[in-house]
């Protein structure tokens, strides 16, 4: 079922606390749609208040056009993953998916349908009759996921559902919950502080902080085109330097006059402060460029090379102290580009991967 | 320690110096249930074994069933079926009454939770003896709640409250309500919230998520406490000697008249010996019905 969900003007003050401020969302129809941000940014409360378990101060959830926020919990029609799984301890595998359908009061042989297709479509059907403590952390993920989408709710909610798992698994499973999405394309809204989940699985990211949202984009915007330092900071890794804005609109660093992409942040420059976000990643240590290259050229002393497997870190310093990784990919190191500690160098970043961001949080 | 491992190649250690640690280390386990042991066998196991021999030896010094043959006499068997009665009243009593408060203690908060809990607590740091007379103020004939209920005009005369079935039943029902309470409550605690919140988000109303998860998940403290108050009320003694006003008699009170009035240790004997086995075997069904061990299984 695809329905659009339209938050409007969301808060909520537990006492002169505000954990949401005026939050302002609308999700289209079958959209995945994450909420980034870290802990005690309100993103569960914003959660909590979708799934009826918390009373917003004020504000308004359209879905499809009719108000979720006057519904109780048990009448929404909200499939819900938790972390922790709260798989029923007393059911089995089969009776814990087949609960919300009992609930319906659907026959025993359509429950039994149901049920198994449902457990299908998260490879467990061959677990059906097991107790629910004889399963693995990813098996119990997808008990719950099974529960959650048996009985085809109207949003899937799922709060930081992954986090319990360790590494390899859960971006297994983050691949998995997309082709999911990609075949059931419920209306969805993850939770998560984990920035590289976020990326991998959204169509797109809303960037939580304090209460407030920053940023609602795609994946690709939010890592690229951050709006603000502290999701530059919170998405992926940064360095950020200190940018001085000239009156005639022109922006430098050190003193040198930045090139910058075309649509440079129009906010960025009206902001008291900016800051020039630069990627590791997107840096390269070159050769001294002419002027009419379309790349900024920063001079700096290598200090340290630390070996991450995948790639190469260089740690460099600015003449002002300040520090600045730049990651280098096994090709270049093969070709004789390390630089050895004490060996002044110059970082070249192409003008569209100098992103200007204000200093806002 | 160093001078256990046996001189050989460096870094090699002999094997029996692995061994010897491993006995030694389950030794020290074993003699950590030494007091405990010790405890139990010279306060349970020897008196009751001793009890078990005395039922059966009859007045003239031989092996007899005589004191069991007694037990089948009309007095006896009227005893039985009212301290049965009375410890299921007790017991359904106590459920009824224990379930919604442990329930609202449990979904309290921790602060009002621990000032609610002085409250089921406090009778419990006070004398039986002094709550049971406590009680025969208020019951009796012109004590408070008859006058209140005669003032009130709900009656004319005043009821019997006390030294009956009824006083006992109150008085029980009063003393052993927090050995219902503490074990539901401390089950209760360990629900996790998110079950009610799954089970909502299911499309369970609020009865039907308590119901389907709550009270199943709570049947362990359940077992735990009907168990207790079941089996104190069994064998209670003080509260139906004094609010019985000698017109309720339970198992207890003939095993006390067997031993003071007619210093018949083998009859007294052979009634606690009747009454642990019926214990244990209520004990064991109520185990089949609540299905504890499934529920604890492979946690």
């Amino acid at each position: 079922m695809k329905v659009p969900v339209s938050i409007r003007g969301l808060s909520k003050k537990f006492g002169s606390f505000e954990a949401l401020k005026d939050i302002n969302l609308d999700i289209a129809p079958g959209e995945f749609v994450t909420l980034l941000g870290p802990s005690g940014s309100g993103k569960t409360t914003l959660l909590q208040v979708l799934a009826g378990f918390v009373t917003p101060t004020s504000g308004s959830i359209l879905v499809a056009g009719e108000e979720l926020l006057t519904k109780p919990p048990h009448q929404r029609e909200i499939g819900l993953v938790f972390q922790n799984y709260a798989l029923f301890p007393h059911m089995n595998v089969f009776e814990n998916v087949a609960y919300p359908l009992k609930l319906r009061r659907l026959s025993r042989s359509e429950i039994e349908i149901r049920v198994r297709g449902a457990l299908d479509m998260v490879r467990l059907s061959q677990f059906i009759d097991r107790s629910v403590d004889k399963l693995s952390g990813g098996q119990k993920q997808r008990v719950a996921l099974a529960r959650a989408i048996v009985f085809e709710p109207r949003i899937l909610l799922m709060d930081e559902s992954l986090s319990a798992l360790d590494k390899k698994l859960r971006e297994q499973m983050q691949i998995e919950l997309r082709h999911l999405h990609e075949r059931l394309h419920t209306t969805t809204v993850f939770v998560t502080h984990d920035q590289r989940e976020a990326l991998t699985m959204s169509d797109r990211i809303a960037v939580i902080n304090n209460g407030a949202l920053i940023q609602f984009d795609t994946p690709r915007a939010i890592y690229d085109r951050p709006r603000t330092r502290f999701v530059a900071d919170f998405v992926g890794e940064t360095t950020f330097l200190p940018v001085e804005l000239g009156t005639g609109g022109g922006a430098s660093v050190f003193g040198t006059p930045l090139r910058l992409p075309d649509h440079a942040g129009a906010s960025a420059a009206n902001s008291r402060e900016s800051w020039l976000a630069l990627r590791p990643e997107k840096l390269a240590i070159g050769p001294v460029v002419g002027p009419e290259a379309e790349v900024n050229s920063f001079s700096a002393v290598a200090r340290e090379t630390i070996f991450q497997g995948d790639s190469l870190l260089v740690i460099a310093g600015f003449a002002d102290g300040q520090n600045i990784a730049v990651r280098l990919v096994p090709q270049e190191a093969n070709r004789g580009l390390v630089p050895t500690p004490g060996q002044p160098i110059h970082i070249n970043v192409h003008r569209n991967d100098s992103i200007l961001v204000s200093g806002d949080v | 320690m160093t001078g256990m491992i046996s001189a050989g190649a460096p870094g090699s250690t002999d094997t029996t110096y692995f061994a010897r640690a491993e006995r030694k280390e389950a030794l020290s386990f074993a003699l950590l249930a030494v007091p405990g042991l010790v405890v139990i066998g010279l306060l349970l196991i020897v008196p009751v074994g001793w009890l078990f021999v005395l039922s059966f030896i009859g007045k003239d010094g031989g092996v007899s069933l005589e004191n069991y043959a007694r037990l089948a006499q009309p007095v006896y068997v009227i005893t039985f079926v009212t301290t049965f009665q009375i410890a299921g009243i007790v017991t359904v009593g106590s459920i009824l009454l224990g379930y919604p408060v442990a329930y609202l203690l449990s979904q309290l908060s921790p602060r009002a939770a621990a000032i609610c809990m002085i409250f089921v607590i406090l009778p419990f740091w006070t004398s039986v003896l002094v709550r049971t007379y406590a009680w025969l103020v208020l019951l009796q004939r012109r004590g408070l709640i008859n006058s209140w209920l005669v003032s009130l005009g709900i009656i004319n005369e005043p009821i019997p409250l006390v030294n009956n079935f009824i006083g006992t039943t109150i008085g029980m029902l009063h003393v052993l309500l927090p050995f219902m309470i503490l074990p539901l409550y401390s089950s209760m605690k360990t629900i996790d919230t998110d079950y009610l919140k799954a089970a909502s988000s299911c499309g369970a109303s609020p009865m039907r998520a308590f119901w389907d998860v709550f009270f199943p998940l709570s049947r362990p403290g359940l077992f735990a406490g009907t168990v207790l108050v079941f089996i104190l009320s069994l064998g209670f003694y003080l509260t139906p000697a004094l609010l019985g006003g000698g017109r309720v008699s339970m198992w207890s009170m003939q095993i006390a008249t067997n031993v003071s009035t007619y210093s018949n240790w083998g009859a007294a004997s052979a009634l606690g010996v009747l009454l642990l086995v019926v214990t244990i075997a209520i004990l064991a069904a109520l185990n089949k019905v609540f299905r504890v061990d499934k529920l604890y299984g492979g946690r």
